[in-house]
């Protein structure tokens, strides 16, 4: 038997509210499976199951925040699941059916009705979808109203709009969770919750934040006030921990995009390639000769990793930024890697990321070309150790050989952590990273 | 013949009792006295007054010039109303039921409905075409259909529907002084339908669909001679503390999102009623314009009441079933509401 645990997703999550269980008690699950969703600061996340084997006992439900590092469920082996189950059923007596014995059998007819009413009355919930009209499950959200503890009273048990107004009358203050506010500047140590073991993970560290519940912040759903404090947590730890150096370098993008022109002519329009996928893979190659940029500092330690899962800085439409990895960028070609990016951003923008997605990357990457930024000094999403920032791609004087031409140029910025690497490794990196735009049929 | 129009100065509030085959009768009279382009052109509309009776009396009082019988084929009826229009003519054309209408078809959608377009805005085709529509008269499968829907579809003309009395006085001029082709559909079940209605004709707006009743529990959409069916259930539902608001449609190209979406917003339960059958009907274009624009405001799927899809049966019993009917219409909105 192993334990499911609520995972950390991102440095700056300390617990996450369950919003359900794609799967219940009993069904077989496996590894790489999405067996629930959880709510964070950054939207809901879809969890990932790393066993197979069958969901046994589930310790939380829908709507209850769970501590990182809790344990919401056990996934047993199939034969675990059995023997639990019919070591169960001898421990309990055997139930004579009450209704038989107590009450004086029931004409046929109404006990035909009495079904068909406990069937109407069912909770709306039928599997993992809830009967729900539109326009209540829009006004369940501005209120507020968790829809499980609702009963429908529509056709089959849907829930209406009156239905969601009577739920909310009866609590009225829909006991509101107190969103953690992380304390901007702070020497207490990070306070686990009593009931959470202690974080064994390697990568994630819980942000420190007071558990003091403080009544008058913003609501529970509102997902930019909650992932502004997110972002603010991360980087003030950022900058109050990690000692930044910056290097930047010109690099001409001549050639590399003469190359990506002529190859885009041979593609039909859907398989063309984006300058910034060419460059995402620039980056991960040089990362493989400059390893030590590609990791964590924990504990006072510096891990590199072997995996180079470059985090992408996807910009959110209503606001906030969200950095999910691309696992192993490295070893994907420049097809892969398109396809994998415009999925990423899709899903990314449609709040449906994978929770490895989400704690999996090992550097950033931040591009703001397509703003008009020239240059980009990033802060470090702790607990990595670099970040890359790439700028604009504009038209400039290039000297070169004594004579004077003008070429496409690009700045790509480092930001390191001068406590894992110096500014030789970086300046290595940089210089690695303009080698291979030079030479992008290569890559 | 009196004609309050003509013999009697009216004060504009005076109520005169009024049927809705006069309705019209009256409306192509005013036409022909104010614009002299007007005349009405049909099989049987002259001698014998019209195979509804709505032009009784008028080949008498304007002659043969402007009272025109026509050959029975509705093809060349539509084709030279079609001709006149382009030609500066305002020709009103009877054609008798919408099932004869397609034998018309092909000049009413491949030229009254494309000629604007195929000659890059240089002609329109000012004409007006009416016909009977609908069962109640126990004409069978072949002079019963409501076929309005169809025309709702076709792009360049304009489809109306006139509900009340009023509307059928009223809706004539606005569809004779429309640059393009405007098709009205009469309901032949309600020409001796009357109504108070004022004694001078008042304008009415072919562009917009009206609230004929407000209320705020559910939204019924309607037109034709399901709107009075629709307003007697409104009003059983009303005792029963159900409040009913009715949409009538009026126009049934271009629909009137706005009045529409507009209740159903307020309600967020809608049922739509119609004569047409269900399968491809206006009522399934309106619920997808709802689901559409609207999927957040609906607390109920919407529901519609069509027509059996059954070619029209003959036998009274049988024909009333076929169709809504005020005691349909209620249970569709106590299932909705309850």
């Amino acid at each position: 038997m192993t334990e499911f645990k609520m995972p950390s997703l991102g440095a700056d999550m300390d617990a996450g509210t369950l919003v359900e269980w794609k799967v219940k008690s009993g069904d077989p699950v496996k590894r790489g499976d999405i067996i629930a969703a959880v709510e964070t600061a950054k939207g809901v996340i879809e969890i990932e199951c790393f066993e197979n084997g069958i969901l046994d006992e589930i310790f939380y439900q829908p709507g209850q925040e769970v501590p990182v590092g809790n344990v919401l469920a056990t996934i047993s082996s199939e034969a675990e699941f059995r023997q639990k189950a019919s070591a169960q059923k001898a421990a309990e007596p055997v139930k004579v059916p009450e209704a038989v014995v107590v009450e004086p059998a029931k004409p046929a007819a109404q006990v035909v009705q009495e079904a068909m009413k406990a069937a109407i009355a069912q909770p709306a919930v039928s599997g993992d979808r809830i009967r729900i009209s539109p326009l209540a499950r829009r006004i369940a959200e501005d209120l507020g109203v968790d829809l499980t503890t609702v009963h429908g009273t529509g056709p089959g048990g849907a829930i209406q709009k009156s239905d969601i107004e009577g739920a909310a009358q009866a609590k009225p203050v829909l006991a509101p969770e107190p969103v953690r506010v992380p304390e901007p500047v702070s020497a207490r140590p990070p306070e686990v919750p009593p009931q959470a073991p202690p974080v064994e993970k390697v990568a994630p560290l819980p942000v420190e934040a007071s558990t003091e519940p403080v009544p008058e912040v913003k609501k529970p759903t509102d997902f930019q006030s909650a992932m502004r404090a997110a972002i603010a947590a991360a980087m003030s730890k950022s900058n109050r921990e990690i000692p930044h150096y910056y290097m930047e370098t010109n690099i001409d993008m001549t050639k590399a995009l003469a190359w990506l022109e002529e190859e885009n002519l041979k593609r039909p329009i859907r398989e063309r390639l984006l300058p910034v996928v060419v460059l995402l893979k620039a980056v991960a190659k040089s990362l493989t000769e400059v390893p030590e940029l590609n990791g964590f500092w924990i504990d006072g330690q510096h891990q590199v990793s072997e995996a180079i899962n470059i985090g992408f800085a996807i910009n959110l439409r209503q606001g906030g930024l969200i950095t999910p990895a691309i696992h192993d960028t490295d070893m994907k070609t420049l097809d892969e890697l398109r396809d994998a990016m415009n999925d990423l951003i899709t899903r990314t923008r449609s709040n449906k990321l994978r929770s490895s997605e989400l704690t999996d990357s090992t550097i950033v990457v931040t591009s703001l070309g397509d703003r008009g930024v020239e240059k980009v000094f990033g802060v470090i999403y702790p607990p990595q150790v670099a970040l890359v920032g790439l700028g604009k791609i504009t038209e400039q004087p290039w000297a070169e050989n004594g004579t004077l031409s003008v070429r496409k140029v690009m700045t790509a910025t480092l930001a390191g952590d001068h406590r894992a690497t110096d500014g030789h490794k970086g300046g290595l990196f940089l210089e690695a990273l303009n080698r291979n735009l030079q030479e992008v049929e290569k890559l | 013949m009196t004609l309050p129009s003509q013999n009697v100065i009216a004060e504009p509030q005076q109520l005169v009792k009024m049927t809705y085959r006069e309705g019209m009768r009256q409306a192509i009279r005013e036409a022909m006295l104010r614009d002299e382009r007007c005349f009405l052109m049909g099989a049987d509309v002259g001698r014998y007054g019209g195979c509804f009776a709505v032009s009784k009396g008028l080949f008498d009082e304007f002659g043969p010039e402007k009272i025109r019988d026509m050959p029975l084929s509705e093809s060349a009826i539509a084709g030279i109303g079609i001709g006149a229009s382009m030609n500066g003519m305002r020709p009103i054309v009877e054609i008798m039921t919408v099932n004869f209408s397609l034998l018309a078809l092909d000049q009413i959608l491949n030229t009254a409905g494309t000629l604007l377009h195929m000659s890059g805005g240089l002609f329109n085709v000012p004409v007006v075409i009416r016909m009977a529509t609908g069962s109640g008269r126990q004409l069978g499968a072949q002079h019963a259909h409501s076929l309005e829907g169809w025309y709702a579809h076709i792009p360049g003309i304009k489809v109306l529907a006139p509900g009340t009395v009023e509307d059928m006085r009223g809706m004539l001029w606005p569809a004779l002084e429309d640059p393009d082709p405007v098709l009205i559909f009469e309901q032949q079940v309600m020409y001796n339908m009357t109504e108070m209605v004022s004694a001078t004709p008042v304008p009415v707006d072919i562009d917009h669909a009206k609230v004929r009743r407000p209320g705020k529990d559910v939204t019924l959409i309607t037109y034709g001679s399901c709107l009075p069916k629709s307003m007697t259930a409104a009003e059983t539902l009303a005792q029963e503390e159900i409040d009913t608001e009715v949409i009538d449609l009026r126009t049934l190209r271009p629909l009137d999102n706005d009045t529409i979406f507009a209740s159903v917003a307020k309600t967020h339960r809608v049922l739509i009623v119609e004569e047409g059958w269900r399968s491809g009907s206006l009522a399934a274009e309106i619920s997808a314009r709802i689901m559409e624009n609207l999927f957040y405001e609906l607390d109920r799927p919407v529901d519609r009441l069509c027509a059996s899809e059954v070619p029209m049966p003959y036998s009274k019993h049988m024909e009333e079933a076929a169709v809504p009917q005020p005691e349909t219409i209620a249970a569709a909105v106590r299932k909705l509401v309850l």
